[in-house]
């Protein structure tokens, strides 16, 4: 599905070049969930935003389905079947969620259609489906709408970045079920999620831990899963938060 | 009334008219009435003195609509036009105005309308005003509209001004004085391209106990071109006013926001918001990461922005 070969990324600043990301290269298989974890500042996010064409890489190839995309634009990816879940998702003033799932959907999709969406994350449709996507929307009815945007795509490759920033208790919840639904009608397409959240991996058929702008490690989730626990790549459910686990 | 194919696209643009409108009418072509209605309880008469007409709405209209549009086929023709409009008691109707312009010759084409409404105790009126131009002439598309509003107590007006192509230059200046509590609602959307020129000016007084007053201007200047957005609350009573002027600027387009409060008594509550920029990067790549070029994820925020 996609392949990165030899992937780096630096930034130049006036004094230096900080390297982001160094000789990165990894294959996400067919019909496989991979969750990207590790340490903040590791160059998860900037990995995600390569693979989008948000981010230009210094050096090393891209492949989608066996095809060169490194030179391609963002709308050419998208259009080959690669969709993003934002992290940080953008607001607009003016454009409706109706607007924006019917963009996401390339077509003049109905109201219903649209409320389905938003009904898979968990949100009560017919409240939503007029309202400005901006700072009238909470940060976690924003997050679930941009995931409804990817979903309504249903594209071969759905990356999120780390979808579980800012968002409340109960989407956290429902966020879950939305990705062993996605999990579960997987065929032949591939996820790619970044996230600390130990209930996510949880959800992962593979992990890959990136460290230092580095692969530290990857495999099986029964492989990684263990050895993170208890590390920063990972934050254990809410238990912070409720001092009690899987809440 | 027939209308030749101009003119009933300028009606199109400018009130969505495809026909003769329902209820009471008055449309003007090239400087003429070519049709008129009066209704039982809206009465239009043409003034003698000087060129325009006057709306009386009785007392306790409801659910009625007058509509004035006013187009102009001909190149190089200058007017102005009076129009004004009684509002009785307690009535309820919508106001269609606008004015389209064509014109494909070299001279300038101009309209200037002077709308003065006064609106008696407890009126509503939702004014809608649009103003289009078109045409490959050299001459210029010129619209100057003056707005006067007198709201009595509790009388509320709602004012739609939307002028998003072909106008080369307008100055558009409305004054506003309200009584104990009357409301305004202004909602503006402008565009402008190439290298026209905008001004819009807001006067208004909020002269009574609980009167209220809420300006929100949508702008987006591209091209060449310039706009001035001005807007000017005064309270003079315990009331409640709120400008806004909110804006995006493309290529060399260029926009003066120019807040103005003033407060006259310690219990009026005032408040200006301006915000001038271009469209930010992150929406555009947001909407080319589902699949829209960058030129028309740029369409699809400016549609979103002015609608």
């Amino acid at each position: 599905m996609l392949e990165l070969r030899n992937i780096s990324f630096a930034v130049s600043t006036e004094e230096t070049d900080k390297e982001i990301l160094r000789d990165v290269s990894l294959t996400i298989d067919e019909g496989k969930l991979v969750v990207i974890t590790g340490p903040n500042g590791g160059g998860k996010s900037t990995l995600a935003r390569l693979i989008m064409g948000i981010e230009k890489p210094t050096s090393g190839r891209i492949f989608f389905r066996g095809e060169d995309i490194t030179d391609l634009s963002v709308t050419e990816r998208a259009k080959k079947g690669i969709s993003f879940a934002f992290q940080q998702p953008v607001k607009f003033k003016g454009l409706r969620v109706l607007d924006l799932l019917r963009i996401a959907s390339g077509k003049q999709i109905s109201v219903g259609d649209a409320c389905a969406y938003l009904s898979a994350v968990g949100l009560c449709a017919r409240d939503y489906i007029d309202r400005e996507l901006n700072g009238s929307l909470s940060g976690g009815e924003l997050k679930r709408i941009e995931i409804a945007e990817v979903l309504s795509r249903s594209t071969d490759l759905s990356i999120f970045d780390e979808p579980e920033a800012g968002i409340d208790l109960w989407s956290f919840q429902n966020l879950i079920k939305v990705f062993e639904g996605m999990r579960a009608k997987i065929s032949d397409g591939s996820i790619i999620i970044i996230s600390h959240q130990e209930r996510i991996l949880n959800v992962a058929d593979e992990i890959v831990v990136i460290s230092g702008g580095r692969v530290d490690r990857k495999g099986k989730k029964e492989e990684i899963l263990p050895s993170l626990l208890g590390s920063s790549s990972v934050v254990q459910g809410c238990s912070v938060v409720n001092g009690k686990e899987n809440v | 009334m027939k209308f030749d194919p101009i003119q009933l696209r300028l009606l199109q643009e400018i009130a969505d008219l495809h026909t003769v409108p329902e209820g009471a009418y008055n449309i003007r072509s090239d400087s003429q009435a070519i049709g008129r209605r009066s209704t039982d309880h809206i009465v239009i008469t043409p003034k003698t003195d000087v060129s325009g007409i006057d709306i009386e709405i009785k007392p306790g209209t409801k659910n009625e609509s007058v509509h004035i549009p006013v187009v102009m086929t001909k190149s190089g023709l200058k007017e102005t036009v009076y129009n004004d409009f009684y509002v009785g008691e307690d009535a309820d109707v919508l106001i269609v105005a606008g004015c389209g312009i064509d014109n494909c010759g070299a001279g300038d084409s101009e309209h200037d309308g002077v709308h003065r409404f006064f609106l008696k105790k407890g009126a509503k009126v939702r004014y809608v005003e649009k103003h289009y131009g078109s045409g490959e002439g050299s001459g210029k598309r010129i619209l100057n509209p003056v707005t006067e509003a007198y709201l009595d107590e509790g009388a509320e007006m709602q004012m739609e001004m939307v002028q998003i192509k072909g106008v080369d230059d307008t100055e558009r200046a409305t004054v506003a004085k309200l009584k104990a509590g009357a409301k305004l609602v202004v909602r503006e959307r402008l565009m402008t391209h190439d290298s026209q020129r905008a001004i819009s000016s807001y006067d208004v007084s909020l002269d009574g106990e609980g009167a209220s007053a809420d300006v929100v201007s949508r702008s987006v200047a591209k091209g060449d071109s310039f706009q001035k957005f001005d807007a000017k609350i005064t309270g003079n009573a315990p009331s409640y006013g709120h400008t806004e002027c909110d804006s995006i600027i493309m290529d060399n387009g260029r926009i003066l926001a120019v807040p103005g409060l003033q407060a006259n008594h310690v219990d009026a509550s005032l408040l200006h918001e301006a915000a001038i920029g271009k469209i930010a990067g992150e929406q555009l790549v947001k909407l080319m990461t589902l699949g829209l070029t960058e030129k028309e994820a740029e369409e699809q925020i400016i549609n979103g922005f002015l609608r």
